[in-house]
């Protein structure tokens, strides 16, 4: 019986169309399209969030039910008979057979981060609508077919990682091109990441009390684990969850302590602080700090997000940006420059695209996935979640008033930093907005709002706006301190853990010279890889907090489109192994969002490389700035002759980064058409490193759900595991 | 009543699963098949945070 490996239900025996199954998806449908019809038509009247919220929902169900489906039968041909290489090769450490929902849930807390909450933040400045769209229609025809496929891909291959598979699929010099591109996105978004942080912890002594408070938490956390009661995760968590909002909600107390000076840092002060924690983390053992934060943070980002769709449903706030803003279309928005197309795909990445899941659904994910047909659940549905989350921030950016939205997003430079100036320069904008306004704005978070870019402070202020309507006023300081808390906990981690993967692959690539240096366990290598490796980020956000022009605006363009570059990547390797694999009349699938990212992230950095505009270009703003100094003039917003140095510095450093971007992408794409013309020639397939097929014993169900079908099987095969071996 | 039971306790085990306690009720369950004695649940553990040692895991953005 041990051999009984049918799939369970797969079509079942039903015949004739299922009415309620019919019924319910139409439904459904319906739901989606009025939804999509109100945000469409409505044009300058209150529009409640709500219809994003639902039209989000209803896409995302239709989606999963028919695309991805038709994706994993048709395209792919999962196969569950099948076995997965975490079936074949279980060693019960990093190839494990785990439950699909436990997977579901250990997959997205590794892909879903602060990302997916910044980028549309600053994308509602051109409004609600383009957002939206993006993040929807994105996720559904790109995002989360990049990941499900990459992952698919990966498991057929026992794991392999994306750069492996594109050297020995494409070639070894585009590999080359994927590892380096790899590499260095990791850094720009680990700068990008702490970027954030920083500047929603800088002249705010109740976040980094708040925050600095979670290092002892962590710490206590991991101690406890180690030595006290090993092993006990969940008790801990639950203490160290308790520990961490007492630690929020202290402080309200700052003051009180006498602790508001020492803790109003600069953000100058953060980043070395940022550094040295980033250094000294990624040398301790994991045990002792990683762990432990991981589990409070895989709890929050689980726990808010649950908290920030129920607020949402009860608060039913009204969005207060338009559908679509002058910014989209004249391209001089405050929060970052450029038009509608292409810059709201490269700001939106995380939540509608984004390759760095890539890398997740190539490394740990396919080695623990139990059956072929969870790579729809884990990858698509996993991506889907994520798109939710950027819905859901999208929806707290846009209900919050207009000019206090600007007054948060625009440089230093632009609002002057005081409530006067900074009226003055909204108004200038066409909204209306008092100092008074901005006054008791900033008094009902205990923050100062001026200028606090980076998305995490508007995102925070949004969350607290709607969690105060929702759970009760009052509360609305602990709350927007309440998703700072968040948001910073679960960058730190992603700084800590990204950190430690950079100095993995630094050590493992410096390895093929010197091989002693791979040696993870040989305390020169790692320190001094881990040191090259903060050193690169805590450099790159040394530029970004000391821009004049402000670090988000010059630094987020520059990581949304090497996020994007890497999905191209990953698409580029997926379009090519369809086609290697027999398939290429299924070669769309991936190959349609391969070419709209690559139209929109080509566009974007020839913008960015060649653009004769001084606010988009970064060689144009690099040349204006050189005349302005050569004519002993200040340049924009620069106060003095040093700032012009700087800015003259910092964009021509960023052109070069993004052109550099760019030929590491195109290296790897033309790799793949000559693959794709030889393989065209050679009569349609070529071999692949595809693992060969062995059967599987194991049965699991395939969806979140398991059929009445499914459970039979699975407890039919369970009676057979327990019954004694003969 | 069963049934409920059924789904608390189904529930209670995914969610040892997802923090990975499970897997110290797997090594003791599999021991006892094997009639092995098990080692220290303090061992056990730094067992596997060294495994996670030796396999950093990227968090994304």
């Amino acid at each position: 019986m041990s051999t009984s490996t049918a799939r369970p239900a797969d079509s079942g025996p039903r015949s004739g169309p299922n009415w309620k199954s019919i019924i319910i998806w139409t439904i459904v449908a319906v739901v989606g399209a009025v939804c999509w019809a109100v945000l469409a038509l409505s044009r300058g009247e209150e529009v409640s969030a709500l219809w994003i919220l639902f039209a989000a929902l209803a896409s995302y169900a239709i989606a999963y039910r028919f695309y991805s489906k038709f994706i994993a039968k048709t395209v792919l041909e999962v196969d569950d008979s099948r076995a997965t290489p975490a079936e074949r090769l279980e060693n019960g450490r990093d190839f494990d057979v785990t439950d699909r929902r436990v997977l579901f849930g250990h997959h997205f807390a590794a892909i879903a981060g602060a990302g997916p909450l910044v980028g549309p933040v600053l994308a509602a400045q051109m409004g609600y609508l383009p957002g939206t769209i993006w993040i929807i229609v994105g996720v559904i025809f790109a995002g989360a077919v990049q990941d499900m496929v990459v992952l698919f891909l990966s498991m057929r291959r026992d794991g392999k990682s994306l750069g492996q598979m594109v050297r020995e699929e494409i070639g070894t010099v585009a590999g080359i091109a994927a590892l380096i591109a790899v590499f260095a996105i990791m850094i720009i978004i680990l700068a990008v990441l702490a970027l954030v942080v920083v500047n929603s912890l800088a002249e705010s002594p109740w976040g980094v009390f708040s925050i600095g408070l979670t290092i002892p938490i962590a710490l206590f956390m991991g101690f406890y684990l180690r030595y006290l009661r090993p092993g006990r995760v969940l008790e801990v968590t639950a203490i160290g969850v308790v520990l961490l909002l007492m630690a929020i909600a202290g402080g309200t107390w700052v003051d009180e302590m006498g602790l508001a000076d020492l803790l109003t840092l600069e953000k100058e002060t953060l980043v070395i602080a940022l550094a040295i924690y980033g250094f000294v983390a990624s040398i301790l053992p994991v045990w002792m700090l990683l762990t432990p934060r991981d589990y409070l943070s895989t709890f929050m980002k689980v726990g808010v997000i649950v908290l920030l769709a129920f607020g949402m449903i009860l608060a039913a706030p009204v969005l207060a940006n338009p559908a679509v803003s002058e910014f989209a279309t004249n391209g001089q928005g405050p929060a970052f420059t450029g038009k509608l197309f292409p810059f709201v795909f490269i700001t939106i990445a995380c939540g509608a695209l984004s390759g760095f899941h890539a890398l997740i659904a190539s490394g740990t994910t396919p080695k623990m996935v139990a059956k072929e047909s969870h790579v729809r659940m884990i990858g698509y549905g996993g991506m889907l979640m994520e798109s939710f989350v950027a819905i859901s921030a999208l929806i707290a950016a846009s209900v919050i008033d207009q000019g206090i939205y600007f007054s948060m997003n625009a440089a230093a430079g632009a609002t002057g930093g005081t409530p006067e100036t900074a009226a003055a320069f909204v108004n200038g904008l066409g909204f209306s907005i008092t100092p008074a306004d901005l006054e008791a704005a900033a008094a009902s978070v205990e923050e100062t709002i001026i200028s606090r870019t980076g998305g995490a402070p508007t995102l925070a202020f949004g969350i607290s706006l709607i969690f105060t309507d929702a759970f009760g006023g009052g509360l609305a300081a602990f709350w927007y301190h309440f998703a700072i808390m968040f948001e910073a906990l679960f960058i730190l981690t992603a700084v800590d853990a990204g950190t430690r993967v950079g100095r993995f692959m630094l050590q493992d690539t410096i390895g093929n010279i010197w091989p002693r240096y791979a040696d993870v366990s040989w305390r020169p290598a790692t320190w001094s890889a881990s040191a090259l490796v903060v050193l690169a980020w805590a450099y790159m956000l040394w530029i970004g907090v000391g821009d004049p022009l402000g670090g988000i605006n010059q630094l987020f363009p520059l990581f949304g489109i090497a996020n994007q570059l890497l999905a191209a990547i990953a698409l580029t390797l997926a379009t090519a192994l369809l086609v290697k694999h027999g398939k290429v009349r299924w070669a769309w699938v991936p190959g349609v969002p391969l070419v709209w990212d690559l139209i929109t992230t080509m566009t974007a950095s020839w913008q960015k490389v060649f653009s004769d505009d001084p606010t988009i270009g970064y060689f144009a703003q690099a040349s204006a700035a050189r005349d302005a100094k050569a004519s002993d003039e200040l340049y924009g917003v620069a106060k003095t002759p040093a700032d012009v140095d700087q800015i003259i510095y910092n964009s021509t450093q960023s052109g070069i980064l993004q052109a550099a971007f760019a030929v590491l992408v195109i290296v790897v794409v033309a790799g793949a058409a000559v693959t794709v013309v030889k393989t065209l020639r050679a009569g349609g397939s070529l071999p692949t490193t595809e693992v060969p097929k062995v059967e599987s014993k194991i049965v699991a169900p395939s969806d979140f759900f398991a059929t009445k079908e499914e459970k039979e099987a699975v407890r039919e095969w369970e009676a057979s595991q327990k019954a004694p071996v003969s | 009543m069963s049934l409920l039971t059924e789904r608390v306790s189904g529930a209670w085990r995914l969610l040892r699963q997802a923090t990975g306690e499970a897997k110290w009720d797997d090594y003791v369950a599999r021991c006892e098949r094997e009639g092995v004695e098990p080692m220290t649940r303090r061992a056990f553990e730094r067992h596997r945070a060294d495994e996670k040692e030796h396999n950093p895991q990227a968090r994304c953005c």
